[in-house]
C-alpha cells in the first residue's frame, strides 16, 4: 500500500510542472502587463521607474528563465509577494482560507445530512410518490442556474421580507457587538450562501445514494437477511447501506480539493472575500505570482483529493488491492 | 417512442426554443436593442408582454434573440468539444501505448486545472466574443468525451468483428470510422446532450461575471447581470432569463435521459 501511495505521488510531480508551464505561459501570454497597468493607475510613475520594476520582478528575462526561477523559489517553498501590494502570496492566500473552507464544510455538511436520507428513502420504494417527488425536484436543482437562484432568494428574503442580510460577511455595527453576537452575526450573513452553493450537489449526491442503495437492496445477500427474519430496519441499514456507502466516500474524498475552491460567482454575488474573488482578482490585475500559486494550490489538491478517494475505498472495500 | 415521456417532453421544449430562436426577427415585434425613454422598467402587460429594462428595452424581445445567442453557444462549443474528443480518445483507444499515455495525461492535465481559471485566463487572452466563448468553452471541455470514447474503443477492440476487420486488412482509418466510432456513438450523444446544457450554463455563468458575451448583444446571461441593478423593483427582469435558462436545461437533460433508456 505505502509503495502504491509512494508510486502516486511521484506521478503527480510530472502532471505538477504539466500545469504550471501551461499556466505560466498562458497567463505570461495575455495581453497587459502588471507593469502597465500600474502605470495606467499613475500616471506619475516614469518610464525609468517601469523599467526598474520590470528587472526586479525578472520580466525582462525570456520566458524559459523566468519559469525555471519560479520553480526554484517553489522547491524552497517561496511564493513570491504580489504584485498588487507588495505581500507575501502565501499571506493573501492564508487569510482568505477560514471563509471559503467555513462556507465549504458547512455546506458538505449540510449536503450530506439532507441527501443521504432523501436518497436512501427515495430507494425504499422507487417509483413510488416520495421517489418520483425528489426525482423531480432533483431535475429542477440540476438545471437551475444557482446564481439565479440566489438572486431570487436575495430578492425574496433580504429585501422583500428582510429576514437575511442581502451580502457581506458582518454588520455595518460589529465592532461594537458582543462575542457570541459577532459569532451570530457572522452565520447570519453566511445561511444564504451557504445554502445556495449546496443545492446543486444536493440533487447529485441523493441521486447517487438512491441508485447506488437500489442496487444493493437487488443483492443476493438482502434476500438471505430477510429470509432469516431480521427486522427491515437492519436489512437496510446495516446490510445494504455499509455496501452502498462506498462510492458516498469516494464522493467525499473527490470533494475534498472543491473545499478550497471558492466560487467567483457566488463570491461576487454576496460580495465574499474568499478564495474564488482573490482569484478572479489575480487574473484580472495579471498579479503572475499570486495566479500561480492559486493554481498550484487548486492542481495539489486535486490530486491528492483524487488520491484520498482511491486509498480510503481500499480501505472501507476489502477486495480491492492496489499494487 | 410512447414509453418515453423524457425524450418526448425534452424534443418538444427544445423544439419550440429552437423554432424561437431561429425565427427570432419574425416573432419579437421589437428591436432588441433599441431603447425607449418613454417606457422604462415598465411591468409585463400586452405590449410588453415580459416588461422592459431600465433602458426600455422590450425583455420580450431581447429574450428570443438571447436564445439564439444562447443555443448556438451551446451546440457548437460542444461540436467542439465532441469532435476533439472523438478524435483524441480514438487515437488514444486504438493505438494504446506510448499515444495513449502521452493522451491522457494532458488529459488528466487538462483535468487538474481549476476550471474557471482555464476559462479565465483564456478569456484574458481573447477578447470576450461570441466567437471566442465558443471556442473556449470546446476547448476545456473535451476531456469526458476523450475518456469516454477510449474507453468505450478499448472494449470494441475485442471484439470478433474488429478482429475480423483487422484480419481482412481493412485500414485503421476505415476501422475507426466506419466501425468503432459508430459503435461508441450512444454515450457520445447523451454526454453530448448534457454538455450542451452545461455550455449554456457556463455561458449564462461567464456572461453574469461580464466575461461573456458583451452588451449590447443579448444572452441570458447578461440580461440576469442587469437585473443585479434592479433588483427589488423589477421582478421580472430577474425571474424570466433565469427560467428560459432552466427550462432550456432541463430540456437537454431531459433528452439525454430519454436518449439514455433508448440506448439501453
Amino acid at each position: 500500500m505505502s509503495r502504491y501511495i509512494l508510486k502516486r505521488l511521484l506521478g503527480m510531480i510530472p502532471v505538477l510542472l504539466g500545469i504550471t508551464i501551461i499556466s505560466f505561459a498562458l497567463i505570461h501570454l495575455a495581453p497587459g502587463k502588471p507593469t502597465t497597468l500600474d502605470q495606467a493607475l499613475n500616471p506619475k510613475v516614469s518610464p525609468e521607474i517601469r523599467l526598474k520594476m520590470v528587472k526586479l520582478y525578472g520580466l525582462d528575462k525570456p520566458l524559459p528563465a523566468q519559469y525555471i526561477d519560479w520553480v526554484k523559489r517553489l522547491c524552497a517553498l517561496d511564493l513570491g509577494r504580489s504584485f498588487g501590494d507588495n505581500r507575501p502570496v502565501l499571506d493573501k492566500i492564508l487569510e482568505r482560507i477560514p471563509l471559503t473552507l467555513a462556507i465549504n464544510i458547512s455546506s458538505l455538511i449540510f449536503v450530506f445530512l439532507v441527501a443521504i436520507p432523501v436518497g436512501i428513502k427515495a430507494s425504499l420504494k422507487p417509483g413510488r410518490g416520495f421517489d418520483n417527488f425528489t426525482t423531480f425536484l432533483g431535475f429542477i436543482l440540476f438545471a437551475m442556474p444557482t446564481f439565479w437562484l440566489a438572486l431570487l432568494l436575495m430578492q425574496f428574503l433580504c429585501i422583500n421580507l428582510g429576514w437575511l442580510p442581502i451580502s457581506g460577511i458582518k454588520s455595518l455595527d460589529y465592532e461594537y457587538f458582543t462575542l457570541p453576537h459577532k459569532a451570530w452575526d457572522l452565520v447570519w450573513h453566511l445561511i444564504l450562501p451557504v445554502f445556495v452553493s449546496s443545492l446543486g450537489s444536493l440533487a447529485v449526491i441523493s441521486r447517487y445514494m438512491r441508485s447506488s442503495m437500489m442496487e444493493a437492496l437487488s443483492q443476493p445477500y438482502i434476500y438471505t437477511a430477510r429470509a432469516k427474519g431480521l427486522p427491515e430496519s437492519k436489512v437496510v441499514y446495516k446490510h445494504a447501506l455499509r455496501n452502498a456507502g462506498l462510492p458516498i466516500v469516494t464522493i467525499i474524498g473527490l470533494s475534498i480539493p472543491g473545499l478550497l475552491g471558492g466560487s467567483v460567482i457566488f463570491e461576487s454575488l454576496f460580495a465574499l472575500p474568499g478564495l474564488g474573488r482573490l482569484f478572479y482578482e489575480a487574473v484580472m490585475m495579471r498579479d503572475y505570482p499570486l495566479i500561480m500559486a492559486e493554481v498550484v494550490l487548486g492542481a495539489v489538491l486535486t490530486m491528492l483529493g483524487n488520491l484520498i478517494a482511491d486509498i480510503s475505498y481500499a480501505y472501507v472495500d476489502p477486495r480491492i488491492r492496489y499494487k | 417512442m410512447r414509453k418515453n415521456p423524457y425524450l418526448i417532453s425534452g424534443i418538444i421544449i427544445i423544439g419550440i426554443l429552437s423554432l424561437a430562436a431561429i425565427f427570432a426577427p419574425l416573432i419579437s415585434h421589437y428591436d432588441p436593442s433599441s431603447i425607449d425613454s418613454r417606457s422604462l422598467l415598465s411591468p409585463p402587460s400586452s405590449s410588453h408582454w415580459l416588461g422592459t429594462d431600465s433602458l426600455g428595452r422590450d425583455l420580450f424581445s431581447r429574450m428570443i434573440w438571447g436564445a439564439r445567442i444562447s443555443l448556438t453557444i451551446g451546440i457548437i462549443a460542444v461540436g467542439i468539444a465532441t469532435f476533439l474528443g472523438l478524435f483524441l480518445g480514438a487515437l488514444a483507444g486504438f493505438y494504446g501505448r506510448f499515444i495513449d499515455t502521452l493522451i491522457m495525461r494532458f488529459c488528466d492535465i487538462m483535468l487538474c486545472f481549476p476550471t474557471f481559471f482555464l476559462i479565465l485566463a483564456v478569456v484574458a487572452v481573447l477578447e470576450p466574443s461570441i466567437f471566442n466563448i465558443m471556442i473556449i468553452i470546446g476547448l476545456t471541455s473535451w476531456m469526458g468525451p476523450a475518456r469516454l470514447v477510449r474507453g468505450e474503443i478499448l472494449s470494441l477492440k475485442e471484439r470478433e468483428f474488429i478482429q475480423a476487420e483487422t484480419a481482412i486488412g481493412c485500414s485503421d482509418l476505415r476501422i475507426i470510422v466506419r466501425h468503432l466510432i459508430p459503435n461508441a456513438a450512444g454515450p457520445v450523444l447523451v454526454n453530448a446532450t448534457l454538455g450542451i446544457a452545461g455550455a449554456i450554463l457556463l455561458e449564462s455563468g461567464l456572461s453574469f461575471l461580464g466575461l461573456g458575451v458583451q452588451p449590447p448583444i443579448p444572452s441570458w446571461g447578461n440580461i440576469l447581470i442587469e437585473s443585479k441593478s434592479t433588483l427589488g423593483i423589477a421582478w421580472w427582469i430577474t425571474v424570466f432569463p433565469g427560467l428560459a435558462i432552466l427550462v432550456t436545461i432541463l430540456g437537454f437533460n431531459f433528452i439525454a435521459e430519454g436518449l439514455k433508456k433508448v440506448i439501453g
